[in-house]
This record gives structure tokens, sequence and C-alpha cells, in this order.
């Protein structure tokens, strides 16, 4: 009896004090009714109290962010124009000082309390969340595999947008999270989205894929999101892409191809170390010689001997400068890789004439 | 046995002759980290006083009424801190909606105050010592207003110390720690009025 009294006391008291902070709670937090005005067209009743990213997703639209609501990708930016209090110290170090002066903040972090304006790129109300099934995982080379997933309802997307896969909990991971990966597959495919996700040491995220993930599995996303697509202008197309970074470009190239667009000069470099890294040269070399505009050229940093390679060898960015020297018709650069990469793709671009504000990329840091 | 101190005195100890923070030492990571500024000292000194006076009441009630008669003082620890995380909680519901400024200079060190081992210190101290209820709202009420004090002087200090010639290798938490060591030394001066254990 003596054994019990402890553990019973001690769960009394706390079942008491919780009780008091859930009617406290329900007191304290009641702001009752509210509206969102989004872009001064459309008005949405909720329940006051929450933070906006996830009021929002309830009424199902749906703001990009990587890290599902923790403050931490920087990535729901909302314009709000009604007055929601200062800036929080959590959002401070993800606003720039340009976007405090246009009152942009973070969604994930601002709790709506009254009625509240706000304005949201109107292409967000296409997003959706879709409960796909895995139709097939494929290694494409020691570390990246294709990933393609069938939607129960046609999705539409650019070429070059991307989706958040949406990771459930598993093994130590206690939480679901979400993780944005390029879309692969071209546009006219509706019903498939597919990934390139290369597996990233001790990724919440991409182990899962990697080791848990099997065919038929059901596996929810939101999307689509971004603004990495093809800008319809004459201009040739400079894309630099390695590794899984190859997942949005191949979706314009495919896009491009089936378009049959013959007046744009497309050039992708493909950067990797050796012949192991390198995936779907067979189908892009093919392209190639059906779309006489499109020039695909992969280099090898660090090609073995038995790779018996015999084309660029090189960093990607000084292949990518001695091409860019050669030709100088008008120019935008579609970049999608590391942080790393992409400064230094940047650097090059901007020193061979090509406006910083017509390189476009996503940087998935 | 209750300790025959008029409350009075005690108030008037606990913030000066046995200062939580310079007598005792305890609570100092919230008293080094926050006292970079006057605003937020000002913000999380006034939680603290709030948060001691009210957990150390409830702490009194709950040791005396239930953990003596079920003869569970061992539980004492477990059970302060939980009594310390509920406040805390609730307090932090309350200032978000009562008023936003002070919520936002606090950010995350009014969640921080749960673990400020100063609050269980004066619980601890106050069920170690035998005190009255009268006893132990006075002693928690000063031992708040003495580590408001302190943090606020250390604040005000830091603020001078920031535009002095300090060598480079002292300066931030070094120059800091010192600071801390003179003020303490200052406030033993104190101990002479009276001393109450």
């Amino acid at each position: 009896m003596n054994i019990l009294t402890a553990p019973i006391i001690v769960a009394v008291l706390s079942a008491i004090l919780a009780t008091i902070i859930v009617i406290i709670d329900g007191i304290v937090n009641n702001y009752g009714e509210v509206t969102i005005n989004i872009n001064g067209k459309k008005d949405l009743k909720v329940k006051g109290g929450s933070k906006l990213l996830t009021t929002l997703s309830e009424q199902k639209i749906f703001i990009p962010s990587a890290c599902g609501g923790r403050g931490s990708c920087g990535m729901c930016k909302v314009k709000v124009i009604s007055d929601v209090g200062p800036i929080l110290p959590t959002e401070a170090p993800l606003l720039s000082k340009e976007e405090i002066s246009k009152n942009i903040r973070l969604s994930c972090q601002i709790k709506i309390k009254s009625d509240i304006k706000i304005e949201i790129p109107e292409e967000l109300f296409s997003v959706k969340k879709y409960k796909g099934k895995i139709v097939s995982i494929k290694d494409v080379t020691h570390d990246i595999k294709e990933v393609r997933i069938e939607l129960p309802e046609e999705i539409e997307f650019k070429a070059g947008q991307y989706a958040q896969l949406i990771i459930p909990p598993y093994d130590k991971i206690k939480e679901s999270v979400q993780r944005a990966y390029s879309i692969a597959s071209k546009p006219s495919e509706k019903n498939i989205v597919e990934f390139l996700i290369r597996l990233v040491p001790k990724g919440i995220a991409t182990t899962y894929v990697h080791t848990k993930l099997k065919e038929n599995q059901n596996i929810d996303l939101i999307g689509p999101f971004g603004d990495f697509y093809v800008r319809e202008t004459n201009a040739d197309m400079i894309c630099v892409a390695g590794g899984s970074g190859m997942a949005p470009i191949k979706s314009i190239i495919y896009d491009m191809y089936e378009k049959n667009i013959k007046d744009r000069n497309i050039w992708y470099f493909f950067g990797a170390r050796s012949l192991k890294d390198l995936f779907y040269l067979e189908e892009l070399r093919k392209i190639e010689k059906e779309l006489p505009n499109f020039h695909f050229i992969p280099a090898l940093s660090e090609p073995s001997p038995e790779d018996n390679w015999k084309g660029e060898v090189g960093l990607i960015t000084d292949v990518l400068n001695k091409y860019l020297k050669e030709n100088q018709n008008h120019k935008e650069g579609y970049l999608c890789g590391s942080p790393g990469m992409i400064n230094a793709c940047v650097n090059v671009m901007t020193k061979n004439g090509i406006k910083q504000e017509e390189i476009y990329y996503d940087n998935f840091a | 046995m209750i300790p025959n101190i008029n409350p009075f005195i005690l108030f008037f100890a606990a913030i000066f002759t046995s200062n939580i923070l310079l007598a005792n030492f305890l609570g100092m990571c919230s008293f080094i980290s926050v006292s970079k500024d006057e605003k937020s000292s000002n913000g999380l000194g006034i939680a603290v006083t709030f948060v001691m006076t009210i957990t150390t009441t409830i702490n009194w009630f709950v040791y005396k009424y239930i953990l003596v008669p079920f003869k569970l003082e061992y539980l004492k620890y477990i059970v302060f801190i939980i009594v310390i995380a509920a406040i805390v909680q609730i307090l932090e519901m309350l200032i978000e909606r009562v008023s936003i400024n002070l919520y936002m200079a606090l950010g995350i060190f009014l969640p921080l105050i749960t673990v400020n081992c100063a609050i269980l210190g004066v619980a601890l101290f106050m069920q170690l010592r035998n005190y009255s209820l009268i006893q132990t709202i006075f002693y928690g009420t000063g031992s708040g207003l003495g580590w408001w004090l302190a943090i606020v002087l250390l604040s005000s200090i830091r603020k001078k110390v920031d535009k002095a010639p300090v060598p480079p290798a002292l300066k931030g938490p070094g120059i800091t720690l010192i600071t801390i060591g003179f003020m303490a030394m200052a406030f033993i001066g104190f101990s002479g009025m009276l001393n109450v254990q």
C-alpha cells in the first residue's frame, strides 16, 4: 500500500495542476472567432489563439515550410498588413531588414488574436495535400534513389517547382517532419510525382526514404511550391546541377522536350566526381540527339582510370566558364544544388555577363 | 520548530544579507545571460519575484498538508519542481495575454525560470528552516526582490563595463564573473547588520 502512496500523490497533484493549466488556457487563450482576410479578396472565419501557419493549413491553405513550423527554416514568410505586434526574437534572425520594412513575418511564429489581413502569392491557393502511394523506388547511383509516387488526384505544377514530403515518425524520431524535394517528373504526368533523393548521413527524411520506404506504401505530400521555373524569354538557358540537384532540371528538360521547344538553346552542365555519380546519361543523350538545341555537358572532377572517361574533366565551374566565354548570346542561369556550388556558379555566371537577377535557383541548404 | 524571526527582518535579510544570488549563488545562468540590458533584466526580475512568491507559498501548503501527513517528505524535490513548472506555464499564458511587450522582452527566459535553481532553492530553504506561512511569504518575496535588485545592478554595471577598456581576453563572461565577485563582496558588507539563517 505504501508503495502506491507516493506515485498516487504525485499523479493526483500533477493532474490537479494540469487541469488548472487547461482551464486557464481555455480562458486566457480564448480569442473567439476571428477573420483572416487574404489578399483583400477572401475572408476566412477561424478560431483565434493558434499560429497563423497551422490555422491556414487547417483551412487547406499551405504555406511552404520545410521545418514544419518550428521557426528554423524561415520559409513560411507571409506579408501581414494588420498590426500583430513587434517582430519576435524567434523571427528576427530569419528576416532581412528589407523584409521587416515590408511587414513580412514568419507565419509559424505569429499568433492570431484578432482580425488579421495578410497577402500571399495567388499560386499558394493551388497547393494541396496529397495522399500518395509509392509506385517505384530505384537506385540511380550508390546514394541517390528515384522515388515515384502515384497521386489519387491530378497535380498542377510548373517544371522546376518542389513539394514537401511528410515523413511519419519512425524509430527514434517521435514527430513527423516535412522536407522539401524538387519534383523530377514532367508536369504532363499529372498523377505522378517523382523525386531524386540523395542519402544525407543522419538525415531524418533521407534515411527514412532510403531504409524504410517500400513500394506500395502510402506517403503524404504537400505542394507544389517555389518560384524556380523556366521564364518565358528567348535567352539561352544555362542549367547547372549535380547529384540530386538534377531533379528540377530533369523536369524542365523533359517538359521542353515534350513540348518540342526548338527556338531556345538549353545547355545542361552536370557536375560529378566520377562515373559512378553520373546518372540518366543515356536518356539525356537521347534527348540531345532528338532536340538539336539541347546541349548536354557532363563533367567529372576526379574520373578514375577505369571510368575511361572521354568527356569534360574538371570542376563544373571551370567547364562552365569555358563554355560561357565561347558563347555570347543572351543567357539565363538555372541552378540547383548545394549553397557552395550555387555561389560558385553565380560568381562564374555574373563574371561572364549574366545578370544576377536572371540567375534562378532553389537553395536547399 | 518555527524560528522566532520577525517576518519584516526576514524580508530585509532576504534582499540584502542573504541575497539568493550574491550570498547563495543560485540562479546564476539567467543572471549572467539576461543582464546584458536593463529592460529584460527588469522584466525577468519582476517575473522571478512573482514566481518565487507564489511558488514558495504554494509549496509551503503542498509540503505541510500533503507531503508531511503522507510521510512523503523525500518527494519534495520532484513535487516542488512540478508546482514551479505549472505556475511558470500559467504565468507565461497570462503575461502573453496581458502584456505582449513584457512577454517579448522576456523571450525564452520566461520558460527558463522553471529551471532557475534560485526558485527551487528558496522553496527548499523555506522548508529546511521550517518557516511559518507568513515568514515564507515574506522570505519568498524578499528573495525575489533581492534577485531582481542584483540583476538590475549587474546590468547597470555591465553597461559601464562595456565601454571600459577591458583586456580582450576578459571581455564578455570573464569580466562579468569578476564583476559578480566584487558585487558579492560588497553584499557581504550588509551581513554585519543582521544574519538570518
